[in-house]
């Protein structure tokens, strides 16, 4: 995960997420963590937000700043929600840690108009280069975890990820890729260049 | 800010005599008294109050000590001048409940149209009905919206009951360690309370006032069987474990050989002082019969349909007599409404008790909600002050 933070005190990648939300929706942001996100949405955006977080530390410190988080469980909790209940539906570095990815991005974009996901590029070079010179299982500053510790139990590349969304009937409306320091890279993101550099991808989705 | 501002003042109000409440049982009721207390100032806009709903054999004294035990107010950690519930920022309402036995119209007090103890003539009352009662006293007050309800367990049953049956009138509903429907479980430990006390041959049909003597036994009993409910195994065993009541070996006889004996005998013989038992029949009876679901045509969720309330839920890790599985099916019921929606389960080993203790997971969880609930009120926010020794 990409740590660096803005000047806002808001990591960088959650900044670019941010960028992509309108002023004044309703937002359901699911693996919410603490809830910087939500927190700057609703500052800075006046956006109506809610969470879902799987770690109690996590719900009890979003709660305790006054926002609307439940402790939850994407691959489980989502099909509660009624259709079209919010105008983004955001899944940030959480899609490779659940346990049914499609049925996490389906049920985003019932409940969403439009969704906002953000995973780690699997496919980038340092990745490809662990598995093909070591041949281990990459570990780099945005996949921190060994094998046998690791909560991410679906990795994917960008273009196993676009498959998806054409296989689902997705629009990929919007997407770019960040380099290692959290940067936007000027490639678009079906590019081969893009699934080789960018080392997240970030995507607004639209049925 | 003057002192007095915080000091809470003891009330009583008649209500219903020109319009009785229409009883769930099908009864008019009224005139009715309900007996509260209020700590802190309503502001010019009546837009601050919280009401505080209490438990099953709770009362009103919620911050302010007790005139029958002598004992610090209930939640006196959580309610007061810069706490959680912060008397300084609101004006905190809380009622003794409708059947109880601390002031309001129960089974205990004097029918007006007989002049004696209503005992078993009292009719049969719900959560529902206790809330009518308190949208009564809310009325009176002069205040339309309240800025929060909260409660605890049975008083968690009153807040949904607020939110389902009156859902302008809440802008945020925190139940606490509770459920939407009393489980068979608590049913079945309910109806061993209350069979302890009509079983008891002072109970005299629920006419013991007129025998000049109260089924303290059956009471004592029922209270004991219920307190270990409230607590959980590894909350008995860190505090008793298997130790002994002074002695050191067992007594080969039924005295309290055991310290967790004594406890519980302990607990049975000082509530007898304070409660009555018909309150206790009554109360507990309004608890099994709560059902939201069932009152929602089924689906819990069309319970809350279009609700525009800010929800908090919060229930304890240990808590198995109102589990966290019972306020994880609430908040499904709100997300399926869309509902604005906190959920958190605090860690605690100490039972459903927990919500009465000092937890401070709780405690800053329900700063931030009522934090976060003012700033969207649009209430004044001024700089919380350090609480006070």
């Amino acid at each position: 995960m990409i740590a660096t933070t803005t000047s806002n005190g808001i990591r960088v990648d959650l900044k670019l997420i941010a960028d992509l939300v309108e002023p004044r929706t309703r937002v359901l942001d699911i693996g919410c963590g603490d809830g910087a996100l939500l927190d700057y949405l609703y500052k800075v955006k006046q956006v109506d937000g809610r969470g879902i977080e799987l770690s109690m530390a996590g719900v009890r410190a979003a709660v305790s700043q006054g926002l609307s988080v439940i402790q939850g469980d994407a691959d489980t909790d989502l099909k509660d929600y009624p259709s079209d209940a919010f105008d983004y539906a955001i899944l940030s570095q959480t899609l490779q840690a659940t346990r049914d990815p499609r049925g996490v991005l389906e049920n985003l974009l019932r409940i969403g108009r439009r969704a906002i996901v953000s995973f780690p590029n699997f496919g980038h070079w340092r990745n490809r280069l662990q598995i093909l010179g070591q041949g281990r299982m990459p570990v780099t500053e945005s996949l921190a975890y060994q094998w046998w510790e690791t909560p991410n139990i679906h990795f994917c590349t960008i273009r196993d990820f676009s498959e998806l969304c054409d296989t689902l009937g997705i629009t990929v409306e919007k997407s770019f890729t960040l380099d290692r320091h959290g940067h936007p890279l000027q490639r678009p993101v079906h590019s081969r260049r893009a699934n080789l550099f960018g080392v997240e991808a970030i995507c607004v989705l639209k049925r | 800010m003057s002192q007095d501002r915080t000091i809470s003042r003891a009330k009583t109000v008649s209500l219903g005599a020109d319009r009785p409440i229409r009883l769930a049982c099908g009864v008019d009721l009224g005139p009715f008294t309900v007996a509260f207390e209020t700590y802190g100032t309503l502001n010019a806009d009546r837009s601050n109050a919280i009401l505080i709903c209490h438990a099953l054999t709770l009362d009103q004294y919620v911050a302010s000590p007790n005139p029958v035990t002598g004992k610090p107010g209930w939640w006196h950690t959580l309610v007061g001048p810069g706490k959680a519930i912060d008397t300084d920022r609101f004006f905190v309402i809380c009622p003794n409940v409708l059947g109880g036995c601390m002031g309001s119209t129960g089974p205990g007090e004097i029918n007006p149209a007989t002049g004696t103890p209503w005992g078993l003539s009292f009719p049969v009352i719900t959560i529902g009905d206790m809330v009518q009662a308190q949208v009564r006293l809310i009325d009176h007050l002069g205040i339309d919206q309240l800025f929060c309800v909260i409660g605890g367990s049975m008083g968690g049953m009153q807040t949904l009951e607020w939110a389902h049956s009156h859902p302008d009138r809440v802008f945020a509903a925190v139940p606490i360690a509770t459920s939407y429907r009393h489980s068979a479980q608590n049913i079945a430990f309910h109806e061993v309370g209350r069979q302890a006390i009509t079983t008891d041959p002072d109970w005299h049909g629920g006419d013991y006032f007129s025998h000049g003597v109260k089924p303290h036994r059956g009471l004592a009993v029922a209270r004991m069987a219920a307190h270990i409910t409230y607590l959980s195994e590894p909350a008995l065993h860190r505090k008793f474990g298997r130790s002994l009541q002074d002695r050191d070996s067992v007594g080969y006889g039924f005295d309290a050989d055991f310290q967790v004996e004594s406890y519980l005998r302990y607990q049975g013989s000082t509530f007898v002082d304070r409660f009555d038992a018909n309150s206790y029949l009554y109360i507990t009876r309004a608890m099994d019969y709560f059902d939201l679901a069932t009152e929602a045509g089924g689906v819990l969720a069309n319970a809350f349909r279009d609700t525009t309330v800010r929800w908090c839920v919060i229930s304890f890790s240990s808590d198995w007599l109102f589990p966290t599985s019972e306020s994880r099916a609430i908040v499904h019921a709100l997300n399926a409404v869309a509902a604005n929606v906190s959920f958190v389960e605090v860690n605690s080993d100490k039972g459903h008790d927990a919500f009465l203790l000092d937890e401070p997971e709780f405690h800053d969880t329900l700063t931030g909600f009522l934090k976060g609930a003012e700033e969207r009120r649009g209430l004044p926010v001024e700089p919380r002050k350090a609480p006070k020794p």
